[in-house]
């Protein structure tokens, strides 16, 4: 109990200490001001989604080879701990758009890629409680992420392709991009911050789920007497 | 090697049952032709309007009528009693798949090739001279719906409210097949139609990529 509550003490510190250096510590961007700050949210919320995202994938294809519930539910921690990533970055990347575009949202590529990824693993969700049985659910919902995983790609190349309106990749992006020295250190422990947290959100709601199922074990034997 | 002599004698069966009735068929092109008819009050079709739309509204209309084609797929062997049976009949299950999804590709390819001319003089838009490409998006197109539908169904087949989740399934996942075949549609429908190689080769490949992940999963879909 004490551990846990240390941990998550620790985490909310290093969201803060990323929201502290996000805000004070690096430097104004050149045309979009303080607007740009709410990059180190939005871009960190997005890796840390998309890496919760790639757990739930692993943890699918772990559960179809091994068969172990603990994977099961990982899958769900995971997937939902991401889901809830996305729908910041959803909600955070409007409010920069609108003064910085005028408009809250466009169909751009990336935009409408993620919107796509996120009613996939909402998909993924709604999959898991129309099947009863728990050893059918945990296998057909593996096997569904799994094909959504495999997805992904796919549909950001096919939306990237053909739409696009999204500010080309800053980090990784190629030659002319990239960030000030300080710029890229925030974001990097924005980014590492955004993960301490998803992997604490993912471990607690394990948890829960380990509770859940066990709950539902001794409720059965219950039954059966 | 006996996936595609087994494929072969099921498909023979898939299509055997279809055509004893038509009942897919009949109900999907009536389907598709309402929503084509449906469409043209949402804008003017004159000709320069429906080079701009038209592409987009027959593959979604397409995609909306594959997602209740695909319903029955599973669920028939289901009613039936029959997937256990299919099952043993069969080394590899792979091949279940590969006559199912074979069958539907078939079945959709039909629909969408009776609508063709109907749509083209609706929606006012030349298709003759482009008709063996226009044939070809809908073959890659039609395979990778049948492709991930055909799984898909396996899936909702076993879950409660199986009509409604079906589609919300499929849809999300199949958005790369609606982009890409309607930018190929769009360019072929233009006043100086050209081939988008690109747009076809993605099709290709998502064809690829989802064959080959049934290929491996395929088998955990049809588990007792």
């Amino acid at each position: 109990m004490w551990k846990r509550a240390m941990i998550g003490a620790f985490v909310l510190f290093l969201v803060g200490a990323a929201a502290y250096a996000s805000f004070f510590i690096a430097p104004e961007e050149k045309t979009m001001h303080v607007l740009q700050r709410i990059f180190y949210f939005h871009a960190a919320a997005a890796w840390a989604g998309m890496t919760a995202f790639f757990i739930c994938f692993v943890a699918n294809l772990l559960y179809v080879w091994r068969r172990e519930e603990r994977w099961d539910s990982l899958g769900i921690s995971s997937a939902e701990v991401g889901l809830a990533f996305i729908t910041v970055v959803l909600i955070t990347g409007p409010i920069w758009a609108k003064p910085a575009w005028g408009i809250y949202w466009t169909w751009d590529a990336r935009l409408t890629s993620t919107f796509v990824l996120w009613l996939l693993y909402i998909s993924y969700l709604l999959l898991r409680t129309l099947i009863e049985e728990p050893d059918r659910r945990a296998l057909l919902s593996a096997l569904f992420g799994i094909f959504a995983f495999i997805d992904v790609p796919i549909v950001f190349g096919a939306i990237r392709w053909w739409r696009t309106q999204h500010p080309a990749p800053v980090i990784m992006g190629g030659p002319g991009s990239g960030l000030d020295p300080t710029m890229n250190k925030v974001f990097f422990f924005s980014v590492l911050a955004m993960h301490a947290l998803m992997v604490f959100l993912i471990a607690e709601r394990y948890r829960l789920e380990k509770l859940r199922t066990d709950f539902e074990v001794v409720r059965r034997e219950a039954e059966a007497i | 090697m006996s996936l595609l002599p087994n494929a072969a004698v099921l498909l023979g069966k898939e299509l055997r049952t279809e055509f004893r009735s038509r009942e897919l068929l009949t109900t999907t092109v009536v389907f598709i032709l309402i929503v084509i008819v449906l469409f043209s009050f949402t804008f003017d079709p004159t000709s320069d309007e429906s080079r701009r739309f038209a592409p987009g509204l027959l593959w979604l209309a397409f995609l909306f009528a594959s997602s209740l084609m695909l319903q029955p797929c599973f669920l028939r062997e289901q009613h039936n009693d029959t997937l256990s049976a299919l099952r043993l009949s069969v080394s590899d299950p792979f091949a279940i798949f590969l006559a199912k999804l074979a069958a539907n590709t078939l079945f959709l390819l039909l629909t969408e090739l009776l609508l063709l001319p109907l749509f083209a003089v609706m929606y006012n838009v030349p298709v003759v001279p482009v008709l063996h490409w226009l044939v070809l998006v809908f073959f890659l197109a039609s395979l990778g719906i049948s492709i991930a539908g055909t799984a898909l169904s396996a899936i909702s087949a076993q879950a409660r409210m199986r009509e409604l989740l079906l589609p919300l399934l499929m849809l999300p996942l199949l958005t790369p097949i609606l982009v890409a075949s309607t930018e190929v549609t769009k360019s072929l429908f233009e006043r100086t139609p050209f081939v988008q190689w690109k747009g076809i080769g993605f099709l290709a490949v998502f064809d690829l990529v989802f064959l080959t992940a049934l290929w491996l999963f395929g088998e955990y879909l049809l588990e007792e």
